[in-house]
């Protein structure tokens, strides 16, 4: 692999990343708040269709952001519904959420576009257009690090930036400000935040909230900057992938990035080859389509560092139980 | 003690839950500019009317039986089995090679074959997932959300690299021989006069599904086996106190659990398709939550279930044949089950209870 396939290559684990980042953000707050999210899928799905068919019919990608969004808080809320407030089970409310949007995108983009469950493609402004970074065609010439800035690091969307920025700002957000402090209390011992004098409801659903904030921005990266429309099951299990992320990351914000980046890497080496030969030694393509959710599995299993979830994770919060 | 009677808990609620998901299911064909009503005279029409009809309702309610039970059992053991789809994916790979590599003499004996392979293979798959959730306390519910797709993976390398017959394009092994092809309803029912269920493909295997639905009551309510499961679910901590072992447990239950999933795919791969393709499972696996939330884990709740799913399924494919409405529309409802039998559970009971509570206090004073 020479130094230029070296850069496309790290340069679509970007654009591959971006989404999972910001689903794997999403749950990073609401499992931080002990809200368990497996609904990351349905609700990045239901983003991606409705700012794709927004973005059509308005031309305008940020109208199609906006009601991505918006699209995601629905759902956001309904989770919250079920798990805070009626104090069900977080895992088959996800699970619902997750087929109510597989089917209601499908239903809703035939009635709309009548073409088979897809929305018409994305042109012009209705797509999130690739930004240069200042000096990034001057720079292109210099050796070896030219190359690395005009390339890899300049000319996506904004919002693959976006996803960059939310890293350090979730971690400044969740170690350094007192509502990240009680966010994650209500994780660990909500009956403590509870005594504080602190609503757990208000805070558990601002954690939710913010979760189908960052889902939304996930799916309309997704139909309008990554791809040019909305197709049936878009999402194709990024969801999943980065919820095996957070996982990997131990419900911490740079240590998602790591995981989101190592996990877009995989995804870009699967797409970019079939199978890899090492030395007579054949990698089927499977096997790296497969790679996180078995990295995922060993490290849940805590041969390699145990993950230990929020302690409070899955459980209703109930007063004088 | 303030609980509502048996009945209202195991049929009034789940029927409250149901009507709710039915009318918001119509609210959704109305707001697509189609009518309800002629949408559910069509979907009884071509699911119910009609021999073949209920030829395909009853093999779809074949596989959500079995993967509705899946669930159950493993919901009594207090643990949420996710993982019926990828379970049942191995199942077929089970039934593939049982089908193809022995040479069975006889269908009947084919099927002892294929529902060992099927219930072992799938076993096996939730074997790692239990093992994991017993010994190193990794969460049952991500582990086998993880091994649906390392399933969907591995199939996927199996059926391209191995066992795809040479020169075939598409990923699925070879036909199944002649003497391993299961009797459908149609050569067990059908006379030279009333050709009943002609082209339909429910099988034999309706009936095994029907004696699991049978075994796993024996088995939950009148065995020690089931006594410890259910004592399991209701209290750890209580059960280890009498002596039951968490980990014999978990590990058993999710073992039967996979096993009844597996199961499944003796109906799809041997029944139906007569060899394994990928996707064989068509998201039954998943379907088995609705049902089994849907018939409160008890065996003849799932088989109510799972035909009214099957004929939500034939149904709805009759559906999209015939009007703008596309398949996705089980899919919404199959959602809409999930939501309010399972996570709006609170909120359709406590206003029941509340009722109740106000007549026995008016029958006491």
């Amino acid at each position: 692999m020479d130094f230029l396939t070296a850069i496309q290559v790290l340069d679509s684990t970007i654009r591959l990343a971006t989404p999972l980042l910001l689903a794997c953000l999403a749950g990073l707050y609401s499992e931080r708040a002990g809200i368990f999210d497996i609904g990351l899928e349905g609700k990045m799905l239901a983003a991606a269709f409705f700012s794709a068919a927004v973005a059509y019919m308005t031309g305008s990608v940020w109208l199609g952001l906006a009601a991505g969004i918006a699209a995601s808080l629905v759902l956001s809320g309904l989770h919250g519904l079920a798990s805070i407030t009626f104090q069900g089970n977080q895992l088959i409310s996800g699970v619902a959420i997750n087929f109510l949007a597989a089917g209601m995108t499908v239903l809703v983009a035939q009635d709309w576009f009548k073409q088979g469950g897809r929305t018409p493609s994305l042109m012009g402004n209705a797509r999130f257009e690739p930004i240069n970074l200042p000096f990034a065609d001057a720079l292109k010439d210099v050796p070896f690090l030219g190359p690395i800035y005009s390339e890899l690091l300049s000319g996506h969307s904004i919002l693959v930036y976006v996803a960059l920025l939310a890293v350090p700002f979730t971690w400044w957000l969740l170690f350094r400000t007192r509502f990240g402090l009680r966010l994650r209390a209500v994780g660990e011992a909500p009956e403590a935040v509870d005594t504080a004098g602190i609503s757990v409801v208000g805070m558990r659903f601002a954690a939710v909230g913010i979760c189908g904030i960052l889902c939304g921005i996930a799916g309309a990266y997704l139909a309008t900057g990554l791809q040019a429309g909305f197709v049936k099951d878009m999402t194709a299990g990024r969801g999943f992938i980065a919820l095996a992320a957070l996982i990997f990351a131990k419900w911490r914000p740079w240590y998602a990035l790591y995981a989101c980046l190592l996990f877009g890497f995989l995804q870009a080496i699967a797409l970019r080859y079939q199978n890899i030969d090492l030395a007579g030694f054949v990698i089927p393509v499977q096997f790296m389509d497969a790679l996180p959710y078995i990295l995922t599995v060993v490290i849940l299993a805590g041969f390699v560092g145990k993950a230990i979830p929020p302690r409070a994770g899955g459980e209703p919060y109930v007063k004088e139980r | 003690m303030d609980r509502m009677p048996t009945w209202a808990d195991a049929v009034l609620v789940p029927l409250i839950s149901l009507l709710l998901a039915a009318i918001l299911s119509a609210l959704v064909i109305l707001a697509i500019g189609e009518s309800p009503a002629a949408a559910f005279k069509l979907m009884v029409d071509g699911a119910l009317m009609r021999s073949a009809g209920w030829g395909y309702t009853l093999y779809y309610a074949t596989n959500f039986m079995f993967t509705g039970l899946a669930v159950s059992v493993a919901f009594h053991a207090r643990m949420f089995n996710i993982g019926g789809e990828g379970q049942a994916m191995l199942g077929g790979l089970g039934v593939a090679l049982v089908c193809l590599y022995i040479p069975w003499p006889h269908w009947s004996m084919a099927l002892i074959g294929s529902c060992l392979g099927a219930a072992t293979f799938g076993a096996l798959w939730a074997l790692i997932p239990a093992y994991l959730q017993a010994k190193r306390g990794s969460h049952i519910v991500i582990t086998t959300i993880m091994f649906n797709f390392i399933a969907a993976a591995f199939l996927n390398y199996i059926l391209v690299n191995l066992l795809r017959p040479a020169g075939a394009m598409d990923p699925a092994t070879a036909k199944f021989p002649e003497a391993t092809h299961l009797p459908t309803f149609f050569d067990m029912f059908a006379t030279e006069g009333s050709r009943l269920f002609r082209s339909s493909p429910a099988n034999i295997s309706f009936f095994i599904a029907v004696a699991a639905c049978v075994a796993v009551w024996f088995l939950i309510w009148r065995t020690r086996l089931g006594y410890e499961i259910r004592s399991f679910g209701h209290s750890e901590t209580a059960a280890k106190y009498a002596g039951i072992s968490p980990v014999k447990i978990t590990v058993i239950a999710m073992l039967i659990s996979g096993g009844l999933a597996g199961l499944m795919a003796v109906n799809t791969t041997q029944g139906e398709a007569e060899r394994l393709i990928m996707n064989s499972t068509e998201g039954a696996g998943f379907i088995g939550i609705a049902v089994a939330l849907m018939g409160r884990s008890h065996p003849l709740g799932v088989f109510i279930a799972a035909i009214l799913f099957g004929f939500l399924y034939q149904g709805g494919a009759e559906l999209a044949l015939w009007t703008n409405i596309p398949r996705e529309l089980i899919v919404v409802i199959q959602a809409l089950v999930i939501l309010f039998t399972g996570a709006l559970d609170n909120m359709v009971r406590a206003p029941l209870e509340r009722v109740f509570f106000a007549l026995r206090k008016q029958g006491d004073s």
